[in-house]
């Protein structure tokens, strides 16, 4: 049991967060043909793009309200409608999804008002599907701005069905945490696939924001899941959710249609993939497949010849709830001990962390309680590397955003083989940092303590 | 915020702007911050451009007063480089709550101010308001004096909130805390007849250090850059230089014609980018220090480092321009950059297929008019196809732009480079020409591109969607040139003013009807133009056109 604690600093050094407005316009990349839209000023557009450009090294569609200061006093509604006949006169797109940002809820404009009367007076965009969430940057984090995003969609876009016999024991929902990558996603759509079944993911970031060529240049997201296909998820047999940030939105698939869901809050590692291997054969009536006991064999191999060297690693990860429960779990299950824990914002699996204590911080907190407790390994997205250098410790990038290294996006976290290579992945890691910084010299033992993976010793 | 809505309409006044003294007194008033448009802009906001200007500070801590978004989204992210301390790469926020929303985050700030001072002892702590603190009433200014009083270091405001405009305006206003706060508050260890301010350099990519070598050897002395590499110590003492170099178009031009109104600081408008602009700029740098009291000879060392650079730097060049014959570079750039990297281009022999100037002044418009020629075929707001259709056509071989616009390029395996500031090769002084031209080399001859370039072995040849896209664009073509009244319906539906969906034909018919002989005539009668603003080059085009159309027709 973890206690989990806030830091108490009023001033915020080095951020591990990122705000929720982006984290919900991500969520709406994961639509087919969708423009999302921030209500705010331009520049909070125009760091979201930025960031996601950098990452996903691809053509981001983001759009904004652009709200000056006049506007945000007056309020907003004249913007939101130029935007959305502007959005819709320019790129047609098949949805519209805004957010709010905290310059317009501090006003507190009414934007699910808006969208009625805008419907109302401009017969073009009567039925063009329109999503509002509340998103406001001063309140909780991107994971955060995600999850109500997806909950907002299956509430307003998912039909109910409209009798139990039209549904389809073979169609599954997956409703993915932002935790994952297009890559993970496009893993899980090939084992679902195995077994017989069809997936419908929600959000699809693996059909927009996978790298691939779209046959015509569009101005909104280039794939992803359709309106059409999300009416339709009320006729799946099952919804399997991924994360513990999804539930409420497997919640409300629930409540709305009735179809059951199944909670995979890992899903990276062995015993994770063991149970979704056991559900899928539950579920599908189907052996699991001679590929995938082949890989989980695989994966124990890994896991036997990369325990010699995460073994006894003194772990320091910053990272949002579900991602840090991935990686600190997998990484405590090779016998790391997770000695650092911060995370943006509350989630229920941080207390279930396999560490003592996990802070709700900045990475000016991973870095100084890293080197107080001589942490020798470093997880955490791309902003960590000042801290990795000034440490001295070998630095695993993991988690949006990745602007320094290449494949972010193909990063592979889930299934028998996800796990497996993240371990070669650590280890190749590790073992070049110790031919680099640690081999040993003839006063390595002089002190009488040996060598240490740290910084210390050099 | 009357103070700030003050020193807005003070900016809007700047004389020195050439724009800006073309206009009448009531347009002045309303400034350069054009009406953003909503749903259809793309660009950074006041903060921003605030943030953009100062950042390269590197031994400030910048705190950002405001909810996560503001830092949390984008801290570390600039190419800026520094020969010392790391600091200004420390991303410092308030990262406010919701509590502090309502109940005001004014201790928040002060308390984190101490926060840095204590851990982090900066020689000063810059802070920037953005717009929930703004909206909420927060007065940072009074936060800083306070602030600046107890801890007795320089605290400054950066009053710049996100949604009073665009990134230009936020670099200027920028410039005025600079003015207001920093610069001649302290007082140089000594001066030199050869003290040089440059101003409106962010050392991206550390492309400064590409051009310091040649003034370090001539002796000229960078006393404060502002702000790439640059110290607080140095900002705050840069009122002793002796002559002032401007180089980002017109983002800082406040700071530099204030300086010289208030200090006696000349300056003048250069670039570092191309070997000519380079040699002109270092004459001119020696001619206004020579004029400020530095020795006659100082001019002679300049010109024998110049025929030194440039033979060098044309020899190395030399080597590529057989192989850049023919070669076509379609540039797609905005503001400073646009009439600097053309010259350069040239330079290397290559030849440009257009380049875009939707953020450049008119004046930038005009020096790449005169340096192309009468011919320059001038690309605005080219659609992602369009861009494609001409990449494609082979009638460029190469893209040249800005980060974002990037993934048109490689989508459509065409060789691409970026020159805007995420890049991550600096490309100033003579140096810097030869790393562009070696690196426009690398990419036009990468064997990539014919690999990429081939049909996956299930696609049949002309089934792939770029021949797809092609066929379409030329079947529209042929459809258009064998009807030429629809050809003329297509030429009347072009799309002059985005923002306001404003097509050809109705600006021509309107200029007709009305005899309208001024932009603003036009914006009157058919709201062309009462967006972004950016159009309004191309409706004074197609108003010269008319003019002359008429007076042809009037002269048979």
């Amino acid at each position: 049991m973890a206690t989990v604690s806030v830091s108490k600093k009023a001033c915020s050094v080095n951020p591990l967060k990122m705000s929720q407005p982006i984290g919900g316009a991500l969520a709406f990349m994961g639509l087919r043909g969708a423009m999302p839209l921030l209500h705010g000023s331009q520049g909070c557009t125009s760091f979201g793009l930025v960031l996601f450009t950098r990452h996903f090294k691809e053509a981001i569609p983001m759009q904004t309200t652009a709200m000056s200061e006049v506007a945000t006093v007056l309020g907003g509604y004249d913007n939101v409608e130029q935007a959305v006949l502007n959005i819709y006169n320019r790129t047609k797109p098949e949805i519209i999804g805004i957010c709010s940002t905290g310059v317009t809820e501090t006003k507190g404009d009414d934007v699910d008002g808006y969208i009625k009367l805008i419907r109302e007076k401009n017969a073009a965009v009567a039925h063009l599907p329109i999503v509002y969430v509340s998103t406001p940057d001063f309140k909780d984090a991107f994971q955060d701005g995600w999850e109500k995003t997806v909950t907002r969609i299956v509430e307003t876009m998912v039909e109910a069905p409209k009798s139990v016999a039209r549904r389809d024991p073979t169609k599954i929902n997956v409703l993915p945490g932002c935790h994952l990558t297009p890559g993970d996603l496009d893993e899980l759509r090939t084992i679902i696939e195995d077994f017989g079944l069809e997936p419908t993911f929600l959000p699809d970031l693996a059909g927009s924001l996978d790298g691939h060529i779209p046959d015509d240049f569009t101005p909104t997201t280039i794939g992803g899941v359709g309106v059409e296909e999300i009416s339709m998820m009320g006729q799946a047999g099952w919804t399997i959710a991924i994360g513990a940030q999804m539930r409420r939105a497997a919640e409300a698939m629930q409540k709305k249609t009735g179809v059951p869901f199944r909670m995979f809050e890992r899903l990276c590692g062995l015993e994770a993939n063991d149970a979704l291997m056991s559900f899928l054969t539950d579920i599908s009536g189907r052996p699991v497949p001679m590929k995938y006991r082949r890989q989980r064999g695989q994966l124990v191999d890994a896991m036997l010849d990369g325990h010699f060297h995460i073994g006894g690693r003194k772990l320091a990860v910053g990272a949002e709830p579900d991602l840090l429960n991935e990686i600190g779990g997998l990484l405590t299950e090779l016998g790391a001990q997770l000695l650092v824990a911060v995370t943006t914002t509350q989630s229920p699996v941080l207390e279930r962390l396999p560490t003592e204590e996990v802070l709700i911080g900045d990475l000016e907190d991973l870095e100084n309680l890293a080197k107080a407790r001589d942490c020798d390994l470093m997880v955490t997205h791309s902003h960590g590397r000042q801290t990795a250098s000034r440490l001295k410790i070998p630095f695993f990038r993991m988690g949006i955003p990745m602007f320094d290294r290449l494949g972010g996006g193909h990063q592979l976290m889930v299934g028998y083989r996800g796990g497996r290579d993240l371990i070669f992945d650590i280890s190749n890691l590790l073992m070049a940092d110790h031919d680099d910084n640690h081999e040993p010299t003839p006063d390595s033992w002089r002190d009488g303590v040996g060598p240490s993976h740290a910084a210390t010793s050099h | 915020m009357s103070s700030l809505s003050a020193t807005i309409q003070d900016v809007f006044n700047e004389p020195g702007c050439g724009k800006n003294a073309n206009k009448s007194e009531a347009e002045r008033k309303k400034g350069c911050t054009k009406q953003l448009q909503p749903g259809g802009a793309a660009g950074g906001c006041a903060f921003d451009g605030a943030k953009i200007a100062l950042q390269p500070l590197t031994d400030v801590a910048h705190l950002v007063h405001g909810p996560i978004a503001c830092e949390g989204n984008s801290w570390d992210n600039r190419g800026a480089k520094s020969s010392g301390s790391n600091l200004w790469r420390t991303g410092f926020t308030t990262d406010i709550n919701e509590t502090d929303v309502v109940f005001g985050g004014e201790k928040r700030l002060f308390k984190s101010i101490r926060e840095i001072i204590e851990k982090y002892d900066p020689p000063a702590i810059f802070v920037y308001q953005t717009c929930v603190p703004a909206m909420i009433g927060d007065d940072i200014d009074a936060v800083c004096k306070a602030a600046r009083e107890k801890f007795n270091k320089p605290v400054i405001p950066i009053n710049s909130p996100g949604f009073v405009g665009p990134k230009n305006l936020g670099n200027k206003l920028a410039g005025e805390a600079l003015l207001q706060h920093v610069i001649g508050t302290e007082e140089p260890e000594y001066t030199t007849p050869y003290d040089l301010n440059i101003i409106g350099e962010y050392n991206l990519s550390g492309e400064l250090w590409q051009v310091k070598p040649l003034l370090d050897e001539l002796g000229i002395r960078i006393m404060a850059c502002i702000s790439g590499d640059g110290k607080y110590k140095e900002v705050a003492s840069s009122h002793r230089a002796k002559a002032a170099m401007m180089v980002c178009s017109k983002a800082m031009i406040n700071v530099a014609r204030k300086m010289e109104e208030r200090y006696g600081i000349p300056f003048f408008e250069g670039s570092f980018y191309g070997i000519e602009d380079s040699s002109d700029s270092l004459r001119e740098i020696a001619r206004m220090l020579i004029e400020r009291g530095a020795p006659a000879e100082l001019m002679d060392r300049t010109e024998a480092l110049i025929a030194r650079e440039e033979a060098k730097a044309w020899a190395a060049i030399a080597k590529y321009k057989p192989r850049f014959e023919g070669k076509k570079v379609l540039l797609i750039t905005g503001g400073v950059k646009s009439w600097s990297v053309v010259a350069a281009l040239q330079e290397a022999g290559l030849e440009l297929v257009g380049t875009s100037v939707k953020k450049s002044t008119k004046e930038d418009k005009e020096r790449i008019k005169e340096l192309m020629g009468q011919d320059a075929h001038m690309i605005e707001d080219m659609t992602p196809r369009e861009m494609y259709k001409m990449l494609k056509d082979a009638r460029a071989d190469i893209m040249l732009s800005g980060g974002r616009s990037q993934f048109i390029a490689l989508k459509a395996s065409m060789p691409w480079l970026d020159i805007n500031q995420e890049r991550h090769h600096a490309y100033m002084g003579y140096v810097g020409m030869v790393k562009l031209v070696e690196e426009i080399d690398k990419a036009l001859y990468n064997p990539v591109w014919a690999q990429v370039r081939k049909p996956a072995p299930w696609e049949k040849a002309g089934e792939n969607w770029q021949s797809r896209a092609m066929a379409q664009a030329e079947a529209e073509a042929a459809a258009l040139a064998a009807d030429p009244v629809k050809a003329e319906e297509a030429r009347r539906a072009k799309k002059i003013c985005n923002c306001k969906s404003v097509e050809l034909g109705v600006i021509e018919d309107a200029i007709l009807a009305n005899n309208l002989s001024t932009v603003e005539g036009v914006r009157e009668k058919t709201n062309a133009s009462g967006g972004c603003g950016a159009c309004a080059v191309r409706i004074e085009e197609i108003l010269e056109q008319m003019v002359s159309a008429s007076h042809a027709i009037a002269a048979e």
